[in-house]
């Protein structure tokens, strides 16, 4: 096995269909209907893969889904003693083995993030370490940025290839595949024949243009150590929040947002512990039962975002930052909030003191 | 491994009325299976996540201390959905407990210490933890004086009433029970504000560390008298409530800056939240 394939632009259907019958293929398609654009759905032959641009949705949810069940509980009456119950309780949780198609470096990157928080500890979330370990991802060479795309700035670029399996360079007429990983390598033979040398060569080219590209300011991060002294800046916030509607969309489109709710929903004696996507946008996120909120209005709300991502994060992990550039969310705002704004507007107060 | 978010079933052995008002009541819980006792080993300072399949789940200090065997005991203030239900559950129910969760008082710093707790109003559960837990014969040549300032707004508001009454007979912890303010002529403790007693009864800050939870307002004029007794804010320990939902530091909604009240907290030293937002 040399560990590369190419796929002719035309078979990409048919080689989709051969991987999909060994294992749960998902891909960017276009959205049911069109509704509101590109998101990762299961592959089924027919589907038309839409490869040329960044989704609208990142493939977060095939790892974290957007509800999925923690437990089952059901109380089952003693027929001997109705006065007793007895309670049961059930976590099993079915995992597939599942191959992403077609992600992005910055999507890939976004999981780095839910890795340090859901699996180092001290507390290990099962559901999402059993989905991770067994997804693999086929990932582009990156070529078409666009003016909200950042992924350089944060330390990664759009020929970054961690975390991926597969790296899929697109060529004249198809697409070159080699295996990054071994796990990955066991699949690239039922993708197509080896490549000719001069699609390698085209390959190479095509990755060592995606390598050279600054997609975003490199200088952006350096701000970020700055969110401290800008904290206490209530107009800063308020000036770079004012339009913000709280929809939380942004939240909902990040590849590296994770937050989440628990929430139980059940019919008599039988019913299930749910785990839906939350977002800290939301007022409800931190309201107590007291009526209390730590973070009571948009701005506490905001600056709490960006201080996680760039600030917090950073320094819980080993400088890393928790957002991938992947330019969703300033691509979804509707008021066209732009974080790389706020992100680097931060330093400038701290030059003025200085 | 156990799953974190599995909670272990539990029966409830008592539930007693604290206080007049009704809205705390104390659960006496039971392991079903005694291997899932023998896992919730805990710390005085610890939570957990009571668990009411259908309801939900509340964060909830633990009150008993872990030299009692046998049971695992939460005080519950009845204010949202879940805690309301449980105030409705009875004897002999069946529901789940995850935990033990978050840190604990430094019990290896106050190791040789004198130990000052003050509480307010039902903020007294991991306090009353702590005092059972150094009054233990085992424990108690551990510690210096133990100093207690506990105080609640009236007399049926205070927790725990028969425990403090036999404290109040020991001669190895001093006791400083109070009242904001009473009719009772037979009330024979004292009346005035947390912060005021504090003052009067001057606990010494020399080898000492204070241990504070109660309502903010308590704390917020309290931390002075503190100050001005000579306990650095290092010495001074307080535990944090936040909204929680997961408790074992992953949902993301209990963040004080970089630190999160269900894995890095409850439990900070005033040193510490100094240099932490003002978000709680």
């Amino acid at each position: 096995m040399s560990g590369k394939a190419f796929i002719p632009r035309d078979s990409l259907g048919a080689a989709l269909d051969r991987l999909s019958k060994k294992i749960e293929v998902w891909v960017p398609a276009m959205s049911e209907e069109g509704r509101w654009g590109v998101e990762f759905l299961p592959y089924r032959p027919g589907m038309r893969p839409v490869l040329d641009r960044q989704s609208t949705l990142s493939p977060k949810r095939v790892v974290f889904p957007q509800m999925e069940t923690l437990l089952r509980f059901e109380y089952i009456k003693d027929p001997d003693d109705p006065a007793k119950v007895k309670f049961r309780l059930d976590d099993g949780q079915e995992v597939k083995p599942q191959f992403v198609f077609g992600a992005r470096p910055c999507d890939v990157r976004g999981f780095f993030t839910f890795d340090r928080v859901f699996t180092e500890g001290p507390f290990v979330d099962g559901y999402y370490r059993n989905r991770r370990a067994s997804t693999l991802f086929a990932t582009l060479v990156c070529g078409e940025g666009d003016a909200a795309c950042f992924c350089s700035s944060v330390g990664s670029g759009p020929a970054d290839q961690a975390g991926s399996d597969l790296w899929v360079t697109p060529v004249d007429g198809g697409y070159v595949v080699e295996a990054l990983s071994e796990r990955g390598r066991e699949y690239v033979a039922l993708l197509g024949d080896a490549p000719s040398e001069l699609q390698e060569a085209a390959a190479r080219k095509v990755q060592e243009e995606a390598a050279q590209q600054q997609v975003g300011d490199p200088d952006l991060v350096k701000s970020a150590p700055s969110f401290r002294g800008r904290f206490e800046d209530l107009d800063y916030w308020r000036s770079m929040v004012s339009q913000c509607l709280g929809c939380g969309v942004c939240t909902y489109v990040c590849p590296t947002c994770y937050c989440f709710t628990i929430t139980d929903e059940g019919k008599d004696l039988k019913g299930e512990r749910l785990r839906s996507w939350d977002s800290c946008m939301f007022a409800q996120y931190t309201s107590e039962a007291s009526g209390h909120n730590p973070r009571p209005t948009k701005l506490e709300r905001y600056r709490n975002r960006v201080g996680h991502k760039f600030s917090y994060f950073p320094e819980k992990y080993d400088g890393m930052i928790a957002c991938c550039g992947c330019g969703r969310c300033i691509r979804s705002c509707p008021v066209s909030i732009d974080i790389r704004k706020v992100v680097q507007e931060l330093k400038e107060k701290a030059n003025a003191c200085a | 491994m156990h799953n974190p978010y599995l909670p272990y079933p539990v029966r409830i052995e008592s539930v007693v009325t604290e206080s007049e008002d009704r809205n705390q009541k104390t659960f006496k819980l039971v392991f079903l299976n005694p291997e899932d006792e023998a896992r919730f080993r805990y710390m005085p300072g610890q939570f957990a996540e009571l668990s009411v399949a259908g309801q939900g789940e509340i964060p909830i200090g633990i009150a008993s201390s872990p030299t009692e065997k046998g049971f695992i005991m939460f005080t519950v203030n009845k204010v949202g959905k879940v805690s309301s239900h449980l105030h409705n559950m009875q004897e002999g129910d069946i529901m789940g407990v995850r935990g033990p969760l978050g840190n604990w008082y430094p019990w290896d710093t106050l190791e040789g210490k004198n130990v000052v707790i003050i509480g307010g109003g039902f903020a007294f559960t991991t306090l009353r933890s702590s005092i059972v837990y150094m009054l233990d014969p085992e424990n108690r040549s551990k510690y210096g004086n133990i100093d207690v300032v506990y105080g609640a707004r009236m007399p049926g508001l205070l927790l725990y009433k028969e425990e403090l009454a036999a404290w109040e007979q020991r001669d190895d912890i001093n006791m400083h029970i109070t009242v904001d303010g009473t009719t009772d002529p037979n009330w024979k403790y004292n009346v005035g504000f947390v912060p005021t007693v504090t003052k009067e009864k001057a606990p010494s800050a020399d080898n000492a560390y204070a241990i504070i939870c109660g309502p903010p307002i308590m704390i917020k004029f309290t931390l002075p008298v503190l100050t001005e007794l000579g306990f650095p804010p290092d010495r001074i320990i307080s535990s944090l409530e936040m909204r929680m939902k997961c408790g074992i530091g992953i949902c993301g909604r209990c963040n004080i800056g970089t630190e999160y009240v269900c894995k890095d907290g409850p439990v900070f030293t005033l040193e510490k939240l100094a240099t932490l937002p003002n978000e709680y």
